[in-house]
């Protein structure tokens, strides 16, 4: 190896030289190990074995039934009509709850981003429901927030004639969507301040010594400015949201029938309640799979407008 | 002239106040529940189920008493243990990543940070399966030690992101100054660098443990009765909710408080480590 290697050097250095870089390198690198094969060994190998589950029919409940079948449960996932329900759920839930969020979280992070008395306290009360367990924010919508007959919702909303609306039964998707913004709002606001308050005040400054108008400032150097934190905003919480299972768990159980199912649920519910190993892997994978295809549109989208600066 | 601009400053003045007077009615409208859920766990459950919703009351701490009386203690201990090891080994684990991927950048650099992203990309649904299966077969169901493997593989690709942040922060010429002057590496590490990188660690540790915490997914699906963390013990409220609202209240505030806490104590690093150290 070193033989074939060698001529690739010009001057061929003294043995001793060409050996050192090699220990450098692996002073170099051997920091980094632990943490890196501790993460493929907990997070690849388990995929390899999904990948593996997914060509089996294997019911937990039955043993011995075991064996492998091809794609046959890939060709069940396809044609299974509450897998695409589940799917359906999964990004609207997604995109509503970031989309919602976020515009709040810029509304909110605005609010914030000019000096007033009690400015740190707001913020901290802002933050707030980020910091709430997520197990325990759920179940006090379902009960206390959003009860038909004793809830904060409908007691607030009772003046302007909105009679007892149970609402987790009549729009799951909705109060799912709603718990969610409420969590995730502190999260975008956090990011769009650190945002707003990185902006350059000489560039400010300039504008409205150049007799642009507050608007104008906002439209042309605020936003433009803004874009990246937006945009890094929509993209992990996007990330953190197509997981949710929590709230389905607690709020809705993914019903009525299968109205609020979303993916991780319903993978949950093939795995642990039907304990169908072969089918839950599939799901997984076809997940994954749809997961990789959304994230590099979503990472390619982020690079092509990191490139494209500066403005003209 | 001067009663125009006096006008103007009026008019920004009213303007400016009404800003606020928003601004804090949506700070206080947003935290409203999280309030709401305090109040309540201090509640009588007569005075939980009114119509209007009850604001003054006698206060007592009854509710409190019961959910020790009903066992949280050893899901506090669980969640306390799975917690702080996880945190721990994220931290020893990924400093030194952190480090060569910062101040000693090894070849593919990139690659490897974003390796550590994807991962974070993967739907944990996706390998619950054959996490079940793997410690099912090992004995290793309703084990902590399963819940801190897991949480730390979840924490660390933040936390490798989180920390290369802070160490490229690092001046270099500090470095140089502390080699020069003689100093080996791993007295320069621990005398010179750690320092500068405590409050880093600080932030670091604590997103980890704000996920930790609060985490669900794992904990149900792969704990029983013995290593059942605090999440877990609010599932036994979605069946019997119907009558226990205050009690309820009084969990969920149990639950919730280390980490809101530990939030607001740490509210100016929440930021970046929620950003994976991109924004500061």
């Amino acid at each position: 190896m070193t033989a074939t290697t060698a001529p690739a050097h010009a001057a061929a250095p003294p043995r001793r030289e060409v050996r050192s870089p090699r220990r450098e390198g692996w002073a170099r690198r051997g920091p980094l190990m632990p943490a890196l094969v501790f993460a493929i060994i907990v997070t690849q190998l388990p995929f390899l074995f999904t990948l593996y589950y997914s060509t089996q029919s294997w019911n937990l409940v039955r043993p011995g039934s075991r064996r492998f079948v091809w794609l046959r449960n890939y060709a069940n996932v396809f044609t299974d009509s509450v897998f695409r329900q589940a799917a359906i759920n999964t990004i609207v839930i997604t995109v509503g709850c970031v989309l919602i969020a976020m515009l709040l979280g810029i509304v909110f992070a605005l609010l914030l981003d000019r000096p007033f008395r009690g400015r740190g306290v707001v913020r901290t009360l802002l933050i707030t429901p980020f910091l709430v367990m997520p197990v325990a924010a759920a179940l006090l919508w379902k009960t206390t927030i959003l009860d038909p007959v004793f809830g904060i919702v409908n007691f607030v909303l009772r003046p302007f004639g909105v009679g007892q609306v149970a609402w987790v039964a009549e729009h799951p998707l909705g109060s799912v969507i709603a718990q969610l913004v409420w969590q995730w709002t502190p999260f975008m606001m956090l990011l769009i301040l650190a945002g707003l308050q990185s902006q350059s005040g000489e560039v400010l400054e300039a504008a409205q010594v150049d007799g642009a108008t507050r608007w104008q400032t906002f439209w042309s150097i605020t936003v433009p400015h803004l874009r990246r934190y937006i945009e890094l905003g929509v993209l992990l919480g996007a990330i953190y949201v197509v997981n949710t299972f929590d709230a389905i768990y607690m709020m809705t159980q993914g019903g009525p029938g299968t109205a609020s199912t979303n993916l991780p649920f319903y993978l949950y519910q093939r795995a642990f309640l039907g304990f169908d190993v072969g089918q839950a892997a599939a799901l997984g994978v076809v997940v994954v799979v749809g997961t990789i295809i959304v994230a590099t549109f979503a990472l390619r989208l982020i690079f092509r407008t990191f490139t494209m600066e500066p403005n003209p | 002239m001067s009663t125009v601009s006096a006008a103007v400053g009026r008019g920004n003045r009213g303007r400016r106040s009404v800003l606020t007077a928003v601004t804090w009615i949506v700070g206080i409208g947003f935290f409203f529940p999280v309030l709401w859920m305090a109040i309540t766990g201090f509640k009588q459950e007569a005075d939980a189920y009114t119509d209007p919703p009850r604001l003054f009351f006698k206060p007592t701490l009854t509710q409190f008493a019961t959910v020790f009386d009903r066992g949280v203690g050893p899901y506090l201990a669980n969640s306390a243990f799975a917690t702080v090891v996880s945190t721990l080994l994220v931290v020893l684990l990924a400093t030194p990543a952190a480090y060569a991927l910062s101040m000693r950048p090894v070849k593919k650099t990139q690659d490897v940070l974003f390796f550590f992203i994807s991962t974070k990309m993967l739907p944990v649904a996706a390998v619950i399966v054959p996490l079940y299966v793997a410690a099912k077969t090992l004995s290793m169901l309703d084990n902590v030690w399963t819940l801190i493997v897991l949480y730390t593989a979840m924490n660390l690709p933040i936390a490798v992101w989180m920390m290369r942040s802070f160490f490229q922060e690092v001046p270099g010429a500090i470095v140089e100054a502390a080699q020069v002057d003689g100093a080996s590496l791993p007295r320069t590490l621990w005398q010179v660098i750690l320092p500068i990188i405590a409050p880093g660690l600080a932030a670091t540790a604590l997103i980890c443990v704000i996920f930790s915490w609060n985490e669900f997914f794992f904990a149900v699906n792969l704990t029983a009765a013995r290593a059942a963390t605090v999440p877990v013990f609010l599932v036994g409220f979605i069946t019997s909710e119907g009558q226990y609202w205050a009690q309820l209240s009084a969990a969920a505030t149990l639950a919730s408080l280390p980490v809101i806490v530990a939030g607001w104590i740490a509210q100016k690093q929440l930021v970046r480590g929620l950003s994976m150290g991109a924004v500061k």
